[in-house]
């Protein structure tokens, strides 16, 4: 295993347009160390990017919204004084990731090229209407959140491409996200249903939302129907039952030892009214 | 196989060492610079016993590659008593019979003094999610969260 250290992202784009094996890139190592000691990836290129300037990095962006860099770890984003004001929805469920010690080290570009169909940060970045910069052999492309993974394990990112930052958009006026999973504890566990709810409000009254699932297909998805179900309500009974059942209808998940696939489609409707509670609140600019 | 050379400070001291790209922080620390306190449970990141800091930060070991600490700092259960005193943390835990077998509490150790440093004053549920990823498998726990308790109330006492 060759181990590299570029200093851009272009060099270790580069980097991998040119290996000819198989090729990881290494942030928080969280995922690509245990795929390695477990023999289940064993990279020929290992690519650090961390030593690349603005990898650490929370920033505030021009149009007000935020640029998370690539290797910042869940530790810092909970620690971040502002960055979960804007959105708790996006921090909380980076935060539900495994223990101290991985929050230490883990990032949330890395759960997502993980390309787990249960990934906790994913579904909040979903829901927040996320995007990332990719650097490939061939320049920046930008490519929204949802449209990242290709099925369990995969993404669409093409050989050579690297995620080079994770861009939020700017949280505006009466506004609120938030995300709930299922466990059969309370700590250290993968997600049997994740539901996130970003919405924004006139008064009482949602003009916009978006709703992401995780868990309940082959990768995460974006609810479009379950948006629609909320927009121009207050969070009314109808409006809830509405949620939950579009909630339900988008959802194609495994039977496994975590969850039957009745059980799964039923928590999903169930997560999803609650986020969409959790979320409405925060929006009122009621912090909870 | 070509071997990388790494210099990176531990406990405070300058340490360097070579290493295969493969092996990870804690293969290093247990084999080639003798400090065998952090030990190898899962190698997963799940278990937490072979846990360090890495610049302050709480980390597993197991999941750092070694030639990733260049230029950085460790810290070690070997770098948590002063000469032959002890660490508060460490007196409380033999205080309190916090331990049967042994192997998860350097890792332990280390972790509550990560957790004491960030919040002097934890609430028990703070204590027990912050060492939820500290699997011990003799005591039941309930002796490492008193004995961590006790000590942040001693040393909030005597600060």
């Amino acid at each position: 295993m060759r181990y590299h250290t570029p200093d851009s992202f272009d060099e270790a784009a580069g980097l991998a347009a040119k290996a000819s094996g198989t090729t990881r890139f290494l942030a928080g190592g969280t995922d690509v160390l245990v795929q390695l000691r477990s023999d289940i990836v064993t990279p020929d290129d290992l690519i650090d990017i961390k030593l690349i300037p603005g990898v650490r990095e929370i920033a505030v962006e021009d149009n007000g919204g935020w640029r998370i860099g690539v290797a910042v770890s869940g530790a810092e984003m909970s620690e971040h004084p502002r960055l979960g004001l804007d959105w708790p929805g996006v921090v909380e469920a980076m935060d539900l990731i495994g223990s101290t010690q991985i929050q230490g080290r883990a990032t949330l570009v890395g759960n997502l090229c993980n390309g787990s169909p249960a990934a906790d940060g994913v579904p909040a970045l979903v829901a927040a209407g996320a995007h990332v910069t990719v650097t490939g052999p061939n320049g920046k492309r930008a490519i929204a959140v949802e449209e990242v993974p290709d099925g369990p394990g995969k993404t669409v990112l093409e050989k050579g491409e690297v995620i080079s930052a994770l861009h939020l958009p700017a949280r505006g006026q009466g506004a609120g996200d938030a995300y709930l999973r299922f466990i059969p504890r309370t700590e250290m566990d993968i997600a049997v249903v994740g539901a996130a709810v970003n919405l924004r409000l006139d008064g009482d009254t949602i003009t916009e939302a978006r709703v992401a699932l995780g868990a309940v297909a082959p990768t995460v998805r974006l609810v479009p129907e379950a948006g629609a179900a909320l927009v121009g309500s207050t969070l009314d009974d109808t409006a809830m039952e509405k949620l939950a059942q579009v909630a339900r209808a988008a959802c194609d998940p495994i039977d496994d030892r975590r969850g039957t696939v009745a059980f799964r489609t039923k928590v999903a409707g169930v997560l999803a009214q609650r986020a969409a509670q959790i979320a409405y609140t925060r929006a009122k600019g009621e912090r909870k | 196989m070509s071997m990388i050379h790494v210099n990176t400070k531990v406990n405070g001291d300058e340490a360097e060492f070579l290493c295969d790209p493969r092996e990870t922080l804690l293969d290093v620390l247990r084999d080639k610079l003798n400090l065998t306190g952090a030990k190898e449970g899962c190698g997963t990141g799940d278990c937490g016993a072979c846990s360090v800091t890495l610049d302050g930060r709480l980390v597993c070991s197991c999941l750092v590659l070694a030639v990733e600490v260049e230029g950085h700092e460790i810290g070690t259960i070997e770098g948590i008593a002063e000469g032959e005193t002890l660490h508060p943390l460490q007196r409380k835990f033999i205080e309190h019979a916090a331990l049967q077998c042994g192997i998860c509490t350097p890792g332990i150790l280390v972790a509550a003094k990560s957790l004491l440093e960030k919040n002097p004053d934890p609430s028990e549920s703070e204590v027990r999610y912050w060492l939820a990823g500290n699997l011990c498998r003799c005591t039941g726990y309930d002796k490492i969260i008193r004995a961590v308790m006790d000590t942040a109330k001693d040393m909030r006492e005597a600060s």
